[in-house]
């Protein structure tokens, strides 16, 4: 997971890189033609390892969808060419409509909880003493850089039919039915299991950052907004809430793409299933494709879940670029 | 009177109960996986949970170590975390120094390039990554998983180190090469060692990802002597018969690593970008 995306904008503010190419201070003779391809061969090894391991793929998955790709072909090394009779029947597929639409609420709901979460837990930090807050922030690293495997075998043991801790509370608590629940055996139940996996392991990042861009307000501000005679939920929303919105705005979009392709939380806890029920479409793709060994109909549904996510991605991009642009 | 102060007094109650009910809610399963891994059978299938492990024992952790292939799943993880991020820092070295410190035409397009990299969508690529390795004749090989996972934390690489590589002064470098360093020289004599704390920071996230990369593996690996830890994991449950002891114990071997190095790094991270910002 990443916080370098609110990295990369901080750190292009401290460096106001003033230096025109010609100015640079000539070390001894070199040509200018020297100089001005230098940025591109040191630029060069990235660039196409990029290309080569990032981009094939991305051009082989385009191909692929456009093949006839079962177990037959795979194992005789055929190419089928078929046109785009894998849209079509994915297209065409009540699944496939189900299984966008499921991922899109899986997406709001989750992203909507951990950015209200994340935003109250950051808020939180902010009020607390010192001890209070150095506390909660080791309870939330530790969260954060639990390792996805790791989290998904512990919720499956927290959540575990006989003697998981979770069924043991209920019972305690009052609910007798839920002593020896099930929780992977129905859909919104793994589901609930996946999400609060996925709170647990996100709020922590939201929380942390938020705290942080909280930090950087000027205490001037709340002290004109009392002389105005502004209580602390005017406060709030007159000085906080401005001041964090482009980050909270960055944040949702990174949010929304991460839990939109999440797919070892979900495939780990239960395969997507009970009965492919909780299949979003990485792990719809995955499971078409390689499950069932229809790969040319599974690079077809990745193809439009990687649409689906450019789309996302155009829209934070934007957001993220200007928020760059106005800090320079 | 006694209003207020009672309503002060709630005012500074709540944040700090808040606070405890959420530090426990964030730790607890953390805390679970440890203390099932060290607690006897007895204590973890028992009708009523055993909340602290009065026996340790450390039977879980033997079994989990002395499963098939443990030791032979380590070193791939270990061996193609490292290499991968070792990779991705040498070449994000250049481009970091060259995104940093020199104008070019097409400087915003090659940000914008990594920007969109760091986001691929690598867990809805792995039909296409399959197909490409078979072609190849390397599944079950750690070769592409080393140079898939260096190009996936590639990315995020440069884009840290670009900053880390403008935060050092330059005028350090001018006046190295003013004292006769070449611009190799210089970077090597005077940038590198400044960006040391950097380097470390910015691999953190490289090792996570690596360490935890899941559906890659899922998909070229299948031979269990070529796997990592992480499918290891995902299927040790399975594997083992709801032995739920070892299995923690194998979740707890597998985070115990990046837990620590996430807190160790984390400090020194914040430590090296406080140590800049106050010398600036």
């Amino acid at each position: 997971m990443s916080v370098q995306t609110h990295e990369a904008p901080t750190s292009a503010r401290s460096s106001p890189t003033v230096t025109p190419p010609g100015s640079a201070p000539a070390p001894g003779n070199d040509g200018a033609r020297r100089r001005g391809a230098l940025p591109y061969v040191l630029l060069l090894p990235a660039l196409v390892a990029t290309a080569v391991f990032l981009g094939w793929p991305l051009v082989m998955n385009g191909m692929l969808s456009f093949q006839n790709l079962n177990m037959t072909q795979l194992i005789q090394h055929v190419t089928e060419w078929t046109g785009t009779d894998n849209y079509s029947r994915t297209l065409g597929s009540e699944d496939f409509w189900r299984v966008t639409l499921r991922s899109i609420l899986f997406t709001v709901v989750n992203v909507v909880v951990i950015m209200v979460g994340g935003t109250l837990t950051g808020l939180l930090l902010a009020r607390l003493g010192p001890r209070m807050r150095l506390l909660l922030s080791a309870g939330l690293v530790l969260a954060w850089a639990m390792p996805v495997i790791a989290a998904t075998t512990v919720y499956q043991w927290l959540f575990a039919q006989r003697f998981g801790v979770v069924n043991w509370l209920l019972d305690a608590a009052g609910l007798h039915s839920m002593a020896d629940y099930n929780w992977t055996g129905g859909q919104l139940s793994t589901f609930f299991v996946i999400s609060l996996l996925i709170v647990w392991t996100s709020v922590p990042f939201v929380a942390v950052n938020l705290y942080a861009a909280t930090t950087t307000i000027p205490r001037e501000l709340y002290e004109a907004a009392a002389l105005d005679g502004a209580g602390a939920w005017q406060g709030f929303r007159t000085v906080t809430l401005p001041f964090l919105r482009p980050f909270l705005l960055v944040t949702t979009f990174l949010e929304v793409i991460w839990i939109f392709k999440a797919f070892p939380h979900i495939f780990a806890v239960n395969e997507g299933g009970p009965d492919r029920l909780t299949e979003t479409l990485p792990v719809y793709a995955f499971v078409e494709g390689v499950g069932n060994q229809h790969y040319g109909t599974g690079a077809a549904i990745s193809v439009l879940t990687i649409l689906i996510l450019l789309a996302l991605m155009a829209y934070y991009l934007r957001i993220a670029l200007k928020q760059e642009e106005d800090e320079q | 009177m006694k209003g207020p102060q009672l309503g002060r007094l709630r005012g500074r109650l709540w944040p700090n109960a808040a606070a405890l009910v959420l530090f426990a809610g964030f730790v607890f399963p953390v805390y679970w996986m440890f203390s099932t891994a060290l607690k006897p059978n007895s204590q973890i299938i028992s009708e009523e949970p055993v909340w602290f492990p009065s026996s340790p024992t450390f039977e879980h952790f033997a079994t989990a170590v002395r499963a098939e292939h443990f030791w032979t799943l380590v070193r791939n993880s270990v061996t193609v975390t490292l290499l991968a991020v070792g990779l991705a820092l040498l070449i994000a070295l250049f481009s970091a120094f060259a995104l940093a410190r020199m104008r070019f035409r097409g400087r915003k397009g090659v940000i914008l390039t990594f920007m969109i990299a760091q986001m691929a969508p690598w867990e809805v690529m792995v039909i296409a990554i399959y197909m490409t390795v078979r072609d190849a004749d390397m599944l079950n090989s750690l070769v592409p998983l080393t140079l898939f996972y260096t190009v996936m934390v590639l990315p995020l690489t440069i884009l840290t180190l670009r900053g880390y590589v403008a935060a050092v002064p330059k005028e350090l470098e001018e006046s190295a090469m003013v004292d006769g360093c070449g611009r190799t020289q210089a970077f090597r004599k005077v940038i590198f060692p400044l960006l040391a704390p950097g380097l470390m920071a910015t691999s953190l996230f490289g090792f996570i990802t690596a360490w935890n990369e899941f559906p890659m593996v899922l998909i070229l690996n299948k031979d269990a002597e070529a796997q990592t830890l992480p499918l290891w994991l995902s299927r040790f449950q399975t594997a083992f018969g709801d032995d739920w002891g070892a299995t923690m114990a194998a979740a707890s071997l597998f985070a115990l690593p990046i837990l620590v190095l996430f807190l160790y790094l984390q400090r020194k991270a914040v430590g090296g970008l406080t140590a800049g910002a106050v010398k600036g």
